[in-house]
């Protein structure tokens, strides 16, 4: 019988924490077969962030560093600096870079640090509960925001990847979002193309992917990935928002 | 190499550069920015890397992440900023990664001021970030020993795999003084078979990590951890001692006050009253020992403890003396920094003198 599809070798096997229905591990995914195809999972070392993905360090098959909460980008900078050559890169949620770690991500991007970024924005903080994150929705309810998200009083969402292509110092940044089979095939394009970026030696590559948390948005797998499409696209459009390779689009 | 005329900060830095440290992270802050400068000007001349980050917190995970790749590493700031990588240097000791984080110690709390100050005792030798953890603490009283004493922090790292901290502070940073680089004997290091620098397909994936969510393996891991410390306590606790065998006062003071406590030894020479003094060169692990020795002397009337401070490292010596003698403390803080005089008749108005 033939194979048509199998672990990807960048990923260890073993069986993965994740909730039933989580895209975190499509995007793990993604990544593994990204590393695997271009070839440099030998040379990869990786930077798992403080959030679900926490255990990251115990699915890719290469050298992990696990960072502190929101640090990522300052760990992988220094880790980068030593080892020019090997292709570095964090996976983070929107909680770790878009809240407590927004200093670093800035930054990172303005120095164009030759890295590659996967940024999971759910909308909220899965690993501790359900609190309301940067990226929560207007009136979106959260353990934290019981009555819905009140922009008066708490502000409006972060839009990072908007927010990082007006650096002059990124080079590639891309959202992308893991809810259906067409978005997914994007994502992975997308994915690789972070990557092969650094391959090439091109500089600061950031790709945001949609994801779910049905946990702590109370919905089943099913539903979830339909709140994506009604909820998260519309408020946080997908598409390239900087690639210096074709000139600035959108 | 021949002496040369240094500025402290600069002699620390260039110390980094003798000891095969090719990579800086720092944020600029006084009393230290001739640090960051220094290395900003040297390590494109040997091919290291000198990055301005974005702040004490982006510097010392930098420094993690450089660590963890296999490096050796250095940040350094003053007091507020430590405060700051306290987080970092909590993971660097969890993870178990050699670094050398140099503070050149300004009054505090807050904002404190710029002059000298030994007011982060506490902080450098308590751990100073969250969980159960000891860094090793150097603190020079010199120009020439600052330089000394950084060249070895990186061994010491690398033998034991743990955050050294050279503390110095404003004076020692500030002054200028004689050195001579090629004085330090190297000692001998492990290989870093647990850096993390890319599998090349030959070996599993190493992991820089201080997460272990069983508690079972966290209590393990933090046995390791303290087995290490004692070991660093029984091999590396150093002090310097002045005057104490038969001394009637023994003083215990480091760095900068140590120097000025030698002048008030002569004072009590000049007038009959013999003045000794330990000096800490390892704050952490601290000499009890030593103290505990020389304070039980039958000639010791009382043991003193002088800091730019108003009283920190006096709880250490208290724990040494273990209540055989009595133990004051002299100290003058907020930048201000006493005279030997000063100290002279504090000491004396507190004893009575000799007996
Ligand atoms: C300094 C610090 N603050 C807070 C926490 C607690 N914490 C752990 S994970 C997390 C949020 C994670 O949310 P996100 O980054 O959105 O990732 P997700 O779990 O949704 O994948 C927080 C606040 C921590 N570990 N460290
Ligand atoms: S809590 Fe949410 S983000 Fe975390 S694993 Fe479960 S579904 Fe995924």
């Amino acid at each position: 019988m033939a194979t048509v599809f199998k672990r990807t070798e960048m990923l260890v096997d073993v069986p993965q924490h994740y909730c039933p229905g989580c895209t975190h591990g499509i995007a793990h995914r993604l990544v593994a077969e990204s590393l695997d195809e271009l070839g440099v999972g030998g040379r990869s070392v990786g930077v798992a962030p403080v959030g679900c993905a926490v255990f990251a360090y115990n699915y890719f098959n290469c050298d992990m560093h696990e960072a502190a909460h929101g640090r990522a980008p300052a760990v992988a900078t220094g880790i980068k600096r030593v080892l020019p050559d090997n292709i570095v890169f964090t996976y983070q949620g929107d909680g770790d870079l878009a809240s407590i770690g927004t200093a670093e991500i800035v930054h990172a991007a303005a120095r164009n640090e030759n890295i590659t970024v996967i940024f999971i924005n759910n909308a909220i903080y899965g690993m501790t509960g359900g609190q309301m994150a940067p990226t929560t929705l207007p009136n979106q309810v959260t353990t934290t925001s019981p009555y819905g998200r009140d922009a008066s009083h708490c502000g409006m969402p972060l839009k990072i990847s908007e927010m990082l292509s007006t650096l002059d110092g990124t080079y590639y940044i891309e959202r992308a979002a893991l809810n259906t089979v067409k978005n997914i095939k994007n994502a992975k394009k997308a994915v690789k193309k972070a990557f092969q970026n650094q391959v090439e030696n091109k500089g600061f590559s950031l790709v945001e992917l949609l994801s779910t948390c049905p946990t702590n948005w109370g919905m089943t797998p099913i539903e979830a990935l339909k709140w994506v499409d009604d909820n998260m696209i519309p408020y946080y459009p997908l598409g390239v928002y900087k690639d210096r390779g074709e000139g600035e689009l959108k | 190499m021949a002496k040369q005329l240094m500025k402290g900060n600069e002699a620390i830095a260039e110390a980094a550069i003798q000891a095969g440290c090719r990579h800086f992270f720092g944020y600029p802050i006084t009393p230290q920015n001739q640090i960051p400068e220094y290395m900003s000007r040297r390590m494109p001349q040997v091919s290291g890397c000198f990055l301005q980050a974005e702040s004490e917190i982006a510097a010392i995970n930098m420094v993690y992440g450089a660590a963890g790749a296999g490096a050796r590493v250095m940040t350094s700031s003053s007091s507020p900023g430590i405060a700051l990588k306290q987080e970092g240097i909590s993971y660097i000791a969890g993870a178990r990664l050699p670094a050398v984080i140099v503070n050149i110690v300004r009054g505090g709390p807050g904002l404190g001021g710029i002059q000298p100050a030994q007011s982060d005792y506490f902080q450098s030798t308590r751990g100073g970030g969250h969980g159960d953890y000891r860094t090793l603490v150097l603190a020079p009283a010199s120009v020439q020993e600052a330089v000394e004493l950084t060249q070895e922090a990186f061994d010491l790292a690398d033998i034991y795999r743990i955050p050294v901290i050279v503390l110095g502070d404003g004076m020692i940073g500030q002054m200028m003084e004689p050195v001579e680089f090629g004085k330090y004997k190297k000692r001998e290091v492990p290989d870093k078979e647990w850096a993390s620098t890319g599998t090349e397909g030959k070996r599993k994936p190493n992991i820089i990590n201080s997460l272990f969510i069983d508690p079972d393996d966290l209590e393990k891991e933090n046995i390791k951890l303290m087995n290490t410390y004692e070991e660093i306590a029984k091999n590396e606790t150093r002090a310097e001692i002045t005057n104490a065998e038969d001394c009637e006062i023994l003083i215990v003071a480091y760095g900068t006050t140590a120097r000025i406590v030698k002048n008030v030894i002569k004072i009590g020479e000049k007038n009959g009253v013999k003045i000794g003094l330990i000096r800490p060169i390892t704050l952490w692990p601290f000499p009890s020992e030593t103290i505990a020795k020389y304070a039980s002397q039958s000639s010791v009337n009382s043991v003193f403890s002088v800091e730019l401070s108003t009283g920190q490292m006096v709880d250490d010596v208290k724990i040494a003396v273990n209540g055989v003698k009595p133990v004051y403390f002299y100290g003058r803080t907020g930048g201000v920094v006493p005279l030997p005089e000063e100290i002279y008749e504090n000491v004396i108005k507190k004893t009575g003198g000799a007996k």
